[in-house]
């Protein structure tokens, strides 16, 4: 078995498949591992995505997805609905296909794949190399690369091994869990999301369609805010109260990093993407696509660099240029809105849901959200200038 | 100390997020606490989704 790689990718998930992908497209000889015994299992994740921003990296095919939407419900605590119908409103994917999908067009552009293989630990090799160990079924295996893509997920403890500050603090992380249910009463067209200190404190508790009688409800709070109860116990509470004939299918936990990006997210020979980088929408706690970003950006300048025989620090920083002008900027921003929108009281949201749900439909747009609920705050409004325009 | 109930545990990941001094390892499915870089801490505790980690006296172990 092939020992020594240009790059090893350490994750399989969107952002380490997509940068196994450019890499090798760029001509780099590329390694992914991946300790799951198959990509996009368990999912764990509500699978929302835009659907635009998802044409630069697949065809959406119709097996990737469970749901197109006609919009999405903000639900107040007081029970006010705020429709919002305008926008493109976005797509249910199926990641279970739509991961393995990635992983697909990575092995065709090149990629050497090994599932079931965990990374235990990475070390300087000398000569501008890593050693990474891999532990597969109880073996261990070295292999050697110039440069490593840390995609490892929340966890992202390969940062970690790698000196960068990965850990999060109680407040930058959601505890999250979902069940899959099967009610007749999901709304099969819109997705909803409930906000206030009984359902969600600090985040959102969501409900998405999956098709035929099929939803996603699922909560990411605030870890700082759950005053000694668990993710688990909100949603029960939920479940109870608004489906309590729902059977449940499925159930997955998982943990939401809502931070700004990591401060580094390269280092000589290595680099960072995806939740491992801390690059989620902190905001709305959405991933995927940022991780697919990212994961290109990387992979990406990984195989030019590779190609220029310099993968410096230096050399790689054109990763993290090329995410700041692309997403960096609104994400420290959307981080900068999460912190005023989680400070808002149950009445504050139940006044905003009010002035929202009294405006014409064509006007209810997520930028008139946001200003509305951050009308009180002038250091906010300033920021969703810089994110919106005027 | 620190002990995670493996029925529980979901083996997510939430816990190896906060856990500052990366005592924790979890493979797909396996998760062990290094006691010796453990300190107490509880984030763990708190964070987790399921109520899994949990603080036990040394006699009552899982
Ligand atoms: C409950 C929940 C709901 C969510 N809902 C949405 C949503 O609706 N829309 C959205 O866009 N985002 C959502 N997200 C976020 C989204 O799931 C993530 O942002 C996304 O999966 C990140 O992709 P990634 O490639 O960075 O990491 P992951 O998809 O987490 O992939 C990391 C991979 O690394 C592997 N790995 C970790 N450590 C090692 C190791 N040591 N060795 C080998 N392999 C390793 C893991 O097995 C995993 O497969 C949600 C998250 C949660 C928890
Ligand atoms: S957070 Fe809880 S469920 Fe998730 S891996 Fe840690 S102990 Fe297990
Ligand atoms: S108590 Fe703190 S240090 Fe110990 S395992 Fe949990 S998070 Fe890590």
């Amino acid at each position: 078995m092939k020992t020594d790689f240009e790059i090893v990718v350490i994750g399989g998930g969107p952002a380490g498949t997509t940068a196994a992908r450019f890499a090798c497209i760029g001509g780099a000889e590329v390694l992914l591992v991946e300790r799951r015994r198959e990509f996009g299992v368990p999912t764990r994740c509500a699978e929302g995505v835009g659907e635009t921003s998802l044409a630069e990296f697949l065809k959406p095919d119709p097996s990737l997805i469970s749901r197109r939407l006609k919009g999405a419900r903000l639900i107040s605590p007081d029970g006010t609905a705020v429709e919002l119908t305008v926008e493109g409103s976005g797509l249910i994917l199926e990641r279970k296909i739509f991961d393995r999908k990635l992983a697909e067009l990575a092995g065709e552009a090149g990629t050497e794949i090994r599932l079931n293989s965990q990374v235990t630990s990475i070390e300087r090799a000398g000569d501008h190399r890593w050693r990474t160990k891999i532990s597969q079924n109880g073996t261990e295996k070295k292999v050697t690369s110039r440069i490593i893509i840390a995609a490892d997920g929340v966890e992202s403890r390969v940062g970690r091994w790698a000196g960068f500050k990965t850990a999060l603090s109680l407040h930058n992380i959601e505890s999250g869990l979902q069940y899959q249910i099967y009610d007749e009463s999901v709304d099969q067209n819109f997705s909803e999301l409930y906000f206030g200190e009984e359902v969600a404190p600090g985040g959102y508790l969501w409900c998405f369609p999956k098709g035929e009688g099929v939803g996603s409800v699922g909560v990411g709070l605030a870890a700082d805010r759950l005053k000694g109860k668990t993710a688990r116990s909100f949603l029960d509470d939920f479940l109870h109260e608004k489906f309590p004939n729902a059977r449940i299918i499925s159930m997955v936990a998982g943990g939401i990093p809502v931070s700004v990006t990591l401060k580094e997210i390269v280092g000589d020979g290595i680099m960072l993407v995806g939740d491992a980088a801390r690059q989620v929408n902190p905001m709305t706690g959405a991933g995927i696509l940022n991780g697919m970003i990212a994961g290109k950006l990387a992979g990406e300048v990984a195989a030019s660099a590779i190609k220029q025989g310099d993968t410096s620090k230096e050399r790689l920083q054109e990763y993290h240029k090329l995410w700041h002008q692309r997403v960096g900027k609104i994400h420290r921003a959307y981080y900068i809105i999460k912190e005023g929108v989680i400070k808002l009281s149950d009445d504050s949201l139940n006044r905003v849901a009010h002035l929202l749900s009294d405006l014409p439909p064509e006007k209810r747009t997520i930028k008139r959200v946001f200003f509305t609920a951050l009308s009180r705050d002038p250091r906010l409004l300033l920021e969703l200038r810089h994110i919106f325009g005027r | 100390m620190i002990a995670v109930d493996r029925e529980l545990c979901d083996f997510c990941g939430t816990c190896v997020a906060v856990c500052q001094p990366d005592a924790i390892f979890l493979a797909e499915r396996d998760i062990r606490i290094d006691l010796e870089k453990c300190t107490d801490c509880e984030n763990c505790v708190i964070a987790c989704p399921l109520g899994a980690m949990r603080e036990v006296s040394d006699e009552d172990r899982f």
